[in-house]
């Protein structure tokens, strides 16, 4: 097991060196920021010590060179626009984005299975197949409009809610987290459920599937011909056999919401990573950028990990380090 | 007729005018239609039909987990008295695994592949019995050293998948004995295993039986098995039993044309060199059954009387078949059945 973790975490830094090469090379075809950074009065000699104090005048391997020993040492740059620490202002930025994005999880979760798991077990029913014609939605509507229409309804018409922003931190077992405060709360709730709405759908798909499919299975009916109770049936039998797919999902999708809930963000003004990724992306702050993306790699490898350990937990047949490949 | 009023010790099961039909959109699936059949307490009855002959479905409605569309319609199900058909599915739970049991065809589908063995048998005692978790494994121990599986204090760490088909099986057959029942239901156990393996489980079954003092329903298609193992064989066809008696009796002397049907096809009864003989034609679809007796269309011996449907009717003690036109002379018939 601990062979393992070593060779899938090596595997990993060939993938975040094979990343930063693309990202930075990419980066350096799709314009200039320098233009993007002066002020346009600025004659040729300020124009050429601004490049030279950002490095841009050196050979792009050079400037890759120099990214890659900082990055050994854990600095990823400065950010050209703001001046401080790329890393420094993504971290910033981290938990406000990771609070939503344990929220929508959270929710797929617990909304998700139990009525995946009720419309596998009773299709036929009049709220199954509400629950399913739901979820079609769900996948269907675009996430920006849902947001806008969340906004109206809830804090225009209905004024439950706040509408934007988020709320006061507090902080608990050395945490500091607006999921603390009732405020908190009050504010993550809606652009959390506009994130969570897709992912509810495909967790009910799935569990939906998973159950239908495990059903018929004969180790539920030699269950039952055991006397065991429905709903340990349901919940140890069914529930253990269907989790593998669920895992993988879930684990890949909460990936996405930390890096890519940008339209989220946006719409609720939530101040987080993805509103970060677009400012910098609009101002051609290289380093944010790079810095951004690397950290996302690093993310989806961790979490590609954890889920690859879960599955072991889940499926027995599964043994992780055994085979030598 | 035998009712079990006539007969002197109550028996531990007895299956009177059993209906279970499927409503399907192709039609009414007619799977058992009019099943009577007792066991006797520690008496082995082997339900012998080929495929969709009802003989799965008639276990299944005992233990009251014929799911819809299919449904019990008609007779009745009496465990040691007890009526089944209207027992609740709390009432029928708590006899399930407990009182009767069963055990299923393929054992490598039957045990849960994420739970671990120990899991598996734990909790089939303890849904029954308010036992300790201590109490529930060593009983989980006792019954898998039962079955003769080696070293079962570590194979109960085992998860399915480690472990051999045969002793899967065995593992199922622990679980369905750890109770102590009263009935088992056991639905082709071997037809998955090769035929060492058969043998073995075959003689442990029997065994642990005779020493446990439990009946068993054995359910295949394969005379050659029962004709070893069972007290009493009844065969299957179409939904209903069309011959029953002691198993010596079938065996030598069947009277119905579907049971010496099947006997000749046994390969062994065959002359070497010869090709081997053969029940013409198919199973009529459940939907769709012929007129009359449903082996009419297939039965070398059909008269113009098969086309009402025959009762079943005694023609010795403890022995009934279900024909108009019973075979008369065993010996001489198998002779002309051959082409």
């Amino acid at each position: 097991m601990t062979a393992y973790i070593i060779r899938r975490l090596m595997q990993s830094a060939a993938v975040v060196l094979a990343m930063s090469v693309i990202v930075f090379l990419g980066l350096h075809v799709v314009g200039d920021p320098v233009y993007l950074l002066i002020d346009p009065q600025a004659d040729q000699a300020e124009i050429e010590r601004t490049i030279r104090r950002l490095g841009l005048d050196q050979p792009i391997w050079i400037q890759y060179f120099h990214f890659i020993k900082g990055a050994l040492t854990g600095d990823l740059g400065t950010s050209f626009v703001h001046g401080t620490s790329a890393l420094k202002l993504i971290v910033e930025r981290m938990p406000a984005t990771l609070e939503i994005a344990i929220a929508a999880t959270l929710m797929s979760i617990f909304i998700g299975i139990p009525l995946g798991l009720y419309a596998g077990l009773k299709p036929n029913g009049f709220i199954s197949k509400s629950i399913m014609a739901t979820s079609i939605l769900g996948f269907s509507l675009p996430t920006f409009w849902v947001g806008i229409m969340m906004i109206m309804v809830f804090a225009v018409m209905l004024g439950w809610l706040p509408s934007t922003g988020r709320g006061p931190t507090a902080t608990f077992l050395g945490i500091t987290s607006s999921l603390f405060t009732i405020d908190g709360l009050r504010h993550v709730a809606m652009p959390a459920l506009n994130l969570a709405l897709l992912k509810i759908s495909l967790v009910i798909r799935l569990t939906r599937a998973g159950t239908r499919e495990a059903i018929h299975q004969d180790y539920i009916k030699f269950a039952r011909a055991k006397g065991v109770s429905m709903g340990r049936i349901v919940g140890v039998h069914l529930l253990k056999n269907i989790m593998i797919p669920v895992v993988t999902v879930l684990g890949l999708e909460f990936g996405n919401l930390i890096a890519f809930s940008v339209v989220t963000e946006t719409i609720f003004a939530w101040p987080g990573m993805g509103k970060l990724l677009i400012d910098s992306i609009q101002t051609l702050d290289r380093p944010v950028i790079v810095a951004y993306l690397i950290i996302i790699v690093l993310l989806f490898v961790i979490i590609n990990l954890v889920v690859d350990i879960l599955y072991s937990v889940l499926d027995p047949r599964v043994r992780i380090g055994e085979k030598a490949t | 007729m035998t009712g079990p009023d006539q007969r002197a010790k109550e028996p531990t099961l007895a299956v009177d005018g059993l209906a279970t039909h499927f409503f399907t959109k192709a039609g009414v699936v007619k799977a058992v239609d009019g099943v009577s059949l007792h066991v006797d307490p520690g008496e082995i009855l082997g339900l012998v039909g080929e495929s969709g002959s009802g003989k799965s479905i008639t276990g299944f409605s005992i233990l009251g987990l014929i799911d819809p569309p299919g449904r019990i319609v008609e007779g009745s199900i009496r465990y040691k008295g007890r009526e089944l058909t209207t027992a609740s599915d709390e009432e029928l739970r708590s006899l399930r695994g407990d009182r009767i049991a069963m055990i299923f065809q393929d054992p490598m589908m039957t045990l849960n592949p994420v739970l671990r063995i120990d899991t598996q048998m734990i909790e089939t005692v303890r849904v029954h019995h308010r036992v300790s978790k201590a109490e529930a494994l060593e009983r989980a121990r006792a019954a898998l050293a039962e079955v003769g599986i080696p070293s079962p204090e570590s194979r109960l760490k085992n998860y399915p998948h480690e472990l051999s088909g045969g002793m899967r099986q065995r593992v199922a057959i622990a679980i369905a004995f750890i109770n102590k029942p009263d009935l088992i239901i056991a639905d082709e156990p071997t037809t998955a295993l090769d035929v060492t393996i058969q043998a073995q489980i075959l003689a442990e079954a029997q065994a642990l039986c005779a020493r446990t003092g439990t009946a068993m329903i054995w359910i295949t298609h394969d005379l050659a098995v029962v004709s070893s193992l069972a007290d009493r064989i009844a065969v299957m066809y179409a939904g209903r039993i069309v011959e029953t008696g002691r198993t010596a009796d079938v065996v030598n002397a069947p009277r119905h044309p579907y049971t010496r049907g099947l006997i000749n096809s046994v390969p062994s009864h065959n002359v070497r060199g010869r090709r081997l003989a053969q029940i013409p034609g198919m199973t009529p679809s459940l939907i769709n059954l012929p007129k009359g007796c449903a082996f009419r269309t297939r039965c070398p011996q059909a008269i113009d009387a098969c086309l009402e449907p025959p009762p079943i009717s005694a023609i010795g003690p403890g022995r009934e078949v279900r024909c108009f036109n019973p075979v008369r002379d065993p010996q001489s018939a198998t002779a002309e059945a051959a082409p």
